[in-house]
């Protein structure tokens, strides 16, 4: 079924005819989510007000671990069948998942403080998550730094596969070891340990958060075929020049 | 078989290595991994006085006291060892008795000097007024995160 988008003229189409829907899908879910996350709910009984930080804290780094694995399986997908959406899409990933990890690392810091008291601590949690971070900026460097854009993105996505080992890592990080950051919330045995009036702002943010992704995922893979169709014309022009 | 095939095998087999690899090494550098010792395991692990390390538990009730000046002497516990604690200077707002903490220091002559203490929380989120009923209705197990239950459990 995934096949027939996988022709960059038909997703093309599909694209510019959901993306109207999906940023005000995007721009309705964050009003809800913000309203109930900083008006609508109650104060956590231990961390007071500062619980509100996790409305934008948590979703970030769902979507960080969701990017990159979004990352990883549409490297494999170019490795192996070399479909040209697979790549475009990792290469358009990239940079937002790396945003999505910087505000997760930068809110978990801001949290970090008044209730742990510290802005940083190197356990396992930080420490992958930082790991994370540079992954994300290996693969764009990696991309980037070969004159012939094949071999770049053969290179990168080698090294988001790799890198792929560090996703279940992360997530299980808080159950393997002692850390300081407190274990998983909602995706756990036994359901979340979340009340449903703190729960459902969060939920709504996370949703939001991956409209956003949705979106702004559009927007770069129509931009970067545009681009791919400019340069070709340029390589045509410019050969027909020579002549 | 065709050359995709080859690939996917190539790849699928290549992951499979690499998380082997990846799971060895962090089960190898398990000790330098977690980010404390419960008092069980200070014990265990025989940590010689003026070593640098951490230690984590829950803070025992009642056993907060004051001492000269800013320092705060305290018990933290793994509810079934305990180990002293003396602290010099400010506490984070969470910290208070049944609190999950962990202090950075060096044990001298059976107290552990700690140059720095840390509070950690739980996963559970409520509103205030849900965790009174829960009090109240005696279906509380008590505040803190308990990673010394946990490690009690292996």
């Amino acid at each position: 079924m995934f096949h027939r988008f996988a022709n960059p003229a038909r997703f093309l189409r599909f694209a510019a005819v959901i993306q109207p829907w999906i940023a005000g899908l995007t721009v309705l879910l964050f009003a809800v989510g913000l309203y109930l996350g900083l008006l609508a709910s109650p104060a956590d009984y231990q961390q007071g007000e500062t619980v509100r930080m996790m409305y934008v804290h948590v979703p970030s780094a769902w979507m960080a671990l969701f990017c990159y694995t979004g990352m990883a399986i549409s490297c494999g997908v170019a490795l192996i069948w070399k479909h040209p959406l697979a790549d475009l899409a990792a290469k358009a990933t990239a940079p937002v998942g790396a945003s999505f990890t910087f505000l997760a690392l930068v809110t978990g810091s801001l949290w970090g403080k008044p209730m742990w008291g510290a802005w940083w601590v190197w356990d396992a949690r930080l420490t992958s998550m930082l790991v994370l971070f540079f992954l994300y900026l290996g693969y764009m460097a990696l991309n980037n730094a070969f004159d012939d854009p094949g071999r770049g993105s053969k290179a990168s996505s080698i090294l988001a596969l790799v890198g792929f080992v560090n996703v279940p890592i992360i997530k299980f990080s808080v159950d393997w070891w002692n850390t300081l950051h407190q274990p998983a919330s909602v995706v756990k045995m036994g359901g979340p340990a979340i009340h449903a009036s703190i729960l459902s702002p969060l939920l709504v943010m996370g949703v939001a958060f991956t409209t956003y992704y949705l979106w702004v995922l559009l927007i770069r893979i129509r931009r970067e075929v545009t681009a791919n169709k400019v340069r070709a014309l340029q390589m045509r022009q410019a050969s027909r020049g020579e002549q | 078989m065709k050359r995709k095939h080859k690939r996917l095998t190539f790849v699928a087999i290549a992951l499979l290595l690499l998380g082997a690899a990846a799971a060895l090494v962090l089960s190898a550098f398990e000790d330098s991994i977690v980010f404390f010792y419960s008092p069980t395991e200070l014990a265990e692990k025989n940590v010689v006085d003026g070593r640098h390390v951490r230690i984590g538990g829950l803070v025992k009730e009642g056993s907060i006291k004051k001492g000269e000046g800013a320092v705060t002497l305290f018990e933290v516990t793994d509810l079934s060892n305990t180990i002293a604690v003396s602290f010099t200077g400010l506490l984070p707002d969470l910290f208070r008795e049944g609190q999950g903490v962990v202090a950075e220091g060096k044990l001298k002559d059976g107290v552990f000097m700690a140059s720095d203490v840390l509070a950690k929380h739980d996963e559970n989120y409520m509103p205030p007024e849900v965790a009174d009923a829960l009090k109240k209705s005696g279906q509380w197990n008590t505040g803190g995160n308990p990673p010394a239950k946990e490690e009690s459990a292996k």
